[in-house]
């Protein structure tokens, strides 16, 4: 069993299916229901499979900061125009395999749009690092 | 852990066994036996059973009629209610075997019958479970139920092969330890019992594996939290008493002259634990152990951890050989080659592989430790 991380970006589908990258703010009522329903139904899911660990969402206002000098206020930079960049939510899984983690991203990314039709967005899948290795040598 | 609970923990296979092999459907038995453990923990201190597995099969049993939850356990009602046994001893026979079968269905995900094997036999809840592998506990709690569902409709088989519950209970105890559950001492006991129920060789050899490497655990992590090679360990933090029981029951099973990978691997571990110090490890024999456990699994993983111990014996070029022919697949493959080239005095490759292996490493201590072997290959910065 391992833990993976479906990252959701603000990235939309390929260019073949142009539908599919109109902006949230152009969908019909019906249709933002429709998909934030469906995103409900992929954690019910995952969690009747005993696969689900936690699923957040992220406001898009987002701020750069670092640390400048001592004494010093912390430097903040942005929020920024390019919204590939930014990450709007994640999924946490815990499955038996690689290929689980990919079927599980796809289902998600199978999320609907406008006319009901999936919206094919990129999900990054990345692993988590264990803490500790196994116990043996 | 209070008295009651390391007892009734100790019953919990034993008395789910009685309770399947009377006819109970294996998940509604399963949750019988939770609720009178409960009941056990509460009402046991203060009036403690004369003999606790009957009280415990006495209270499941009537809690698995009450709930009459599954058709098996009506229909089991309805045959049985006229030679269902009183509430004098029970079954001398102990069952933790055929729960074990059952907990390490072939049929089930590793991840199912660990969880599932950790609740009906090891006795954890599910609050317990879920901590311990760092997922919620309703997620883990569907996980048992959906086990339980392919349990019962798959049913018991014939139960023979213990190569499954091997697996499952070896995976346990390479889990460590997170929460506040230490599943390498679980697995250690529940192996224990498996053992004391079989003459298995196979079985004694795991439980041989598991102590000779429990015995160095003090040793494998500094004061700050960080990785320590076996190489490095500071050997006086071994466990001596456990080392040398598991010796002594690796002797017994080796005696038995059925060689299995668990016997092998444990041959291995002994030998490491032989060593006074590093330099001391008598790699030759570690390298004919590697051979055999090579023939009896076949396994690339296996063929890896063998070149380290053939450069030991023949050298680091000899190793580096050796390694090509072995998939570049297999985890650990970078940081072997790594530590062949440092070997070899090409420090600068290795300092490259290192860093590679770190990349490439699956958890966070084997990362930070190829990390700083990188670094200090390379040097302070001029």
């Amino acid at each position: 069993m391992a833990k993976y991380l479906l990252l959701k970006h603000y990235r939309g589908g390929p260019d073949r299916m142009p539908n599919c990258r109109t902006p949230m703010d152009q969908w019909t009522p019906e249709e933002v229901s429709a998909h934030i329903a469906f995103m409900q139904h992929v954690a019910d899911v995952l969690r009747e499979r005993g696969e689900f660990v936690d699923a957040q969402a992220l406001s898009p206002e987002g701020t750069f900061v670092r640390y400048d000098a001592e004494g010093r206020p912390p430097v903040t930079d942005g929020p920024f125009a390019e919204t590939k960049d930014l990450i709007a939510g994640w999924m946490m899984i815990d499955v038996d395999s690689v290929e689980r983690a990919h079927e599980a991203a796809a289902f998600l990314s199978s999320a609907p749009g406008p006319d009901g039709e999936p919206i094919q967005e990129w999900i990054e899948v990345r692993p988590f690092l264990e803490h500790v290795p196994s116990t043996t040598d | 852990m209070t008295d009651v609970e390391a007892l009734v923990r100790d019953l919990v296979p034993q008395v789910l066994g009685v309770l399947v092999r009377r006819g109970g459907d294996f998940a509604a038995a399963e949750d019988a036996v939770q609720e009178a453990l409960l009941e056990a923990v509460r009402r046991w201190p203060d009036d403690p059973p004369e003999d606790p597995k009957a009280w415990l099969v006495t209270v499941a049993w009537r809690k698995l009629l009450d709930a009459g939850r599954s058709e098996t356990a009506r229909r089991a009602r309805e045959e049985r209610v006229h030679d269902e046994p009183g509430p004098g001893p029970a079954e001398p026979h102990d069952d933790t075997l055929l729960v074990l079968f059952l907990c390490c269905h072939p049929s089930l995900t590793p991840a199912s019958a660990v969880a599932l094997t950790l609740r009906a036999v090891g006795g954890l809840t599910t609050r317990q479970i879920a901590d311990a592998y760092l997922v919620p506990e309703a997620t883990m709690a569907q996980r048992i139920s959906r086990a339980k569902r392919t349990v019962a409709r798959e049913g018991v088989g014939t139960p023979g092969d213990l190569g499954p519950v091997l697996k499952v209970l070896y995976l346990i105890f390479n889990e460590g330890y997170s929460g506040d559950v230490d599943l390498a001492a679980e697995a250690i006991r529940l192996t224990r019992g498996l053992a004391a129920s079989t003459a298995e060789p196979e079985v004694a050899g795991l439980l041989a594996l598991m102590l000779l490497h429990h015995a160095r655990r003090a040793a494998r992590w500094s004061a700050d939290g960080s990785l320590v090679p076996l190489a490095e360990q500071d050997r006086s933090l071994w466990d001596t008493g456990t080392i040398a029981e598991g010796v002594g029951i690796l002797q017994t099973a080796l005696a038995c002259d059925r060689l299995g990978e668990y016997q092998a691997q444990a041959a291995i571990a002994a030998l490491h634990c032989d060593a006074a110090s590093a330099e001391e490890t008598d790699w030759p024999q570690v390298l004919e152990w590697y051979d055999e456990l090579l023939t009896l699994t076949d396994s690339p993983v296996v063929a890896l951890n063998r070149v380290v111990a053939l450069a030991e014996v023949d050298g680091p070029l000899v190793g580096l050989r050796e390694l090509a022919s072995v998939p570049d697949t297999v985890p650990r493959h970078t940081a072997v080659e790594a530590w062949l080239h440092e070997r070899a005095g090409d420090t600068a490759t290795a300092a490259d592989l290192y860093l590679r292996a770190a990349a490439a490493a699956g958890n966070i201590a084997e990362r930070d430790h190829l990390t700083k072997t990188a670094a200090r290959l390379r040097g302070s910065r001029p």
